[in-house]
């Protein structure tokens, strides 16, 4: 079974992203970029299929700028056997990324994609269901244990209350929660080996989407600040400030 | 024409997200109607249509629509979409496993966890783990969209709306319910709790999250934690509160052995007002507390026990 693996480059977790003076957007200049976070997850569990032999290929794919193949190196050191980059300037909004992946599973014919249940940079949350929709396959989103069975796949997810099971036909997409493993961090050796993995670049216009944004941003500001407040000394003044603003 | 809004319920109770998604909907395009969909949900629909402003509400009661599968949610809410130029849902994972979904078949972007509506086109949300604030106008058309709901204000009870019953769509077969694991709990539901204790990797096992249990009971208080503590296995994953986690706003929230990472800010920096005790000066989370306390919490904690107690709560 192939495995199809969308990876996005996104400012680096650990960076504190500032609003631009003109609140155009982010500054993005000079700042780290990583892997989205979900998305690392996503390459681990398909590298884990793969390890357990019931996946044969893992293909990585991003939609970005040209550095966004960095991204998909990582994948390819992390255990992908090959990247498709599809090259875009600007940001495409998750619909059009859906639209661009459900032309690259068309064409790749998978038995499961999964990809991270939301990027950190816009925090949207679509893409994977939007890419079971096009497809008209079943999805089992915000992903904490996966069970391959054969035609099937059996997905627990983190929902409000708990975890529920929900039992997808295959193919299937499936989107990638925290909780469901730990990404491991290259070796060198496969670093090094990932360097000669290939990457086929590919444009929107390949696959006849057009990824102009339908959303338009009028502006990008900071957050209204919280001040700091007092410090108290004792649990007992603690409780009465909390009494005398009647919070208990 | 109208919005439409998909109630958040569990077949017996309507959710305090479906009465705060309403308000939203009022703002974006006038008369609201409700789908309830559900498996003898009927009680749902009544509360639905007890709520202020709302002219109809829609039910389809099958078991098709029990657990409100995603793939079975789609073909339903496309059977009605025609009809509203905009859908809405709480942006609880019930809303975030659809509604996509249902954007994806329109052709037409999702507006995801919205904070505010600026105008009927026009929303504010929440990007970079809401160290952002994008102001976004939507495109002629219909408009899909999740609410975060501790940004609006419940609707109020009052109303008295029509009941409709709607047929059930087909089922696409792609995928079905199989099991869950619901944590039980007679505490007050974290995300619409008046207070909410909530605990880190500072309490330092599952056995210590009992100190944080034992307070929160004395205030009648919702139970929360961070990533970490959930990472670490001391509580389950629905209790977590952050960017990833659930998003909450009580009258106060007690945050203890949290240092405040921005993921764990991002879900609860909305609180009306927050206290912290924090063994690290340093931490981050004085920064937004508005009572700090820097005290070992294996000490405070106990201390406070019994200072509530002694107070008669």
């Amino acid at each position: 079974m192939k495995v199809l693996v969308p990876v996005k480059r996104v400012i680096d977790y650990n960076v504190k992203v500032r609003v631009k003076a003109d609140q155009t957007g982010v500054d993005l200049a000079n700042v780290k970029m990583s892997m989205n976070p979900f998305d690392e997850i996503a390459v681990e569990e398909a590298v884990r299929l793969k390890e357990k032999g019931k996946a044969t290929e893992i293909v990585a794919i991003s939609i970005g700028p040209l550095q966004a193949s960095e991204t998909i190196r990582t994948a390819l050191a992390m255990g992908a056997d090959r990247g498709i980059l599809v090259k875009t300037d600007g940001d495409v909004e998750p619909l059009a990324v859906a639209k661009i992946l459900k032309a690259i599973v068309d064409a790749e014919q998978p038995g499961l994609v999964i990809t991270g249940k939301q990027a950190i940079d816009d925090d949207s949350n679509q893409t994977g269901q939007m890419l079971a929709a096009l497809l008209g396959w079943g999805q089992g989103t915000f992903a904490h244990k996966l069970d391959l069975e054969s035609g099937s796949a059996k997905i627990e997810r983190e929902i409000d209350g708990g975890l529920q099971t929900v039992e997808v036909k295959l193919p299937a997409v499936m989107t990638t929660d925290l909780r469901l493993n730990e990404p491991r961090y290259a070796s060198l050796p496969n670093i090094m080996k990932a360097k000669k993995k290939p990457i086929e670049e590919k444009s929107p216009a390949d696959y006849g989407v057009d990824v102009t944004p339908r959303l338009k941003v009028l502006k990008v500001a900071e957050p209204a600040k919280r001040g700091g407040g007092v410090k108290v000394k004792t649990v007992a003044e603690l409780l009465d400030k909390l009494s005398e603003a009647g919070a208990i | 024409m109208a919005s439409l809004v998909l109630a958040e319920h569990d077949n017996t109770h309507l959710s305090d997200a479906t009465a705060k998604t309403v308000t939203a909907a009022a703002a974006v395009s006038m008369p609201v109607h409700i789908l309830v969909a559900g498996a003898n949900c009927g009680a749902v629909a009544e509360a639905a249509a007890k709520l202020a402003g709302v002219e109809k509400v829609l039910v389809a009661d099958d078991a098709l629509y029990a657990h409100m599968v995603a793939e079975t949610m789609e073909t339903l809410l496309l059977s009605v979409a025609d009809k509203y130029d905009a859908v809405l849902a709480p942006a609880t994972t019930n809303g975030k496993n659809i509604l996509p979904r249902v954007a994806a078949k329109l052709d037409v972007p999702q507006i995801s966890e919205i904070l505010k509506v600026v105008s009927a086109d026009t929303f504010e949300r929440p990007i970079y783990a809401g160290n952002a604030i994008q102001t976004v106008q939507a495109p002629a058309g219909k408009k899909v969209i999740t609410v975060r709901t501790t940004a609006f204000k419940a609707a109020a009870e009052g109303g008295s709306a029509a009941i409709e019953k709607i047929a059930a769509g087909n089922d696409p077969g792609t995928a079905k319910f199989a099991g869950e694991a619901l944590s039980k709990s007679e505490r007050p539901e974290l995300t619409s709790a008046r207070i909410v204790v909530s605990g880190g990797r500072g309490l330092g096992s599952a056995e210590n999250f009992k100190l944080i249990e034992k307070v929160a009971d004395r205030l009648h208080a919702a139970v929360g934690a961070s990533r970490a503590a959930v990472d670490a296995g001391y509580v389950p994953n629905d209790y977590q509160v952050g960017q990833t986690g659930k998003v909450v706003a009580p009258d106060l929230y007690l945050a203890v052995g949290i240092s405040g990472a921005i993921q764990h800010l991002a879900g609860m920096k909305d609180s009306k007002i927050i206290a912290a005790i924090n063994k690290d000066e340093e931490a981050p989370i004085f920064q937004v507390a508005d009572f700090g306390l820097v005290a070992d919490l294996f000490q405070a904690l106990p201390e406070m026990d019994q200072e509530l107690a002694k107070r008669g709560r």
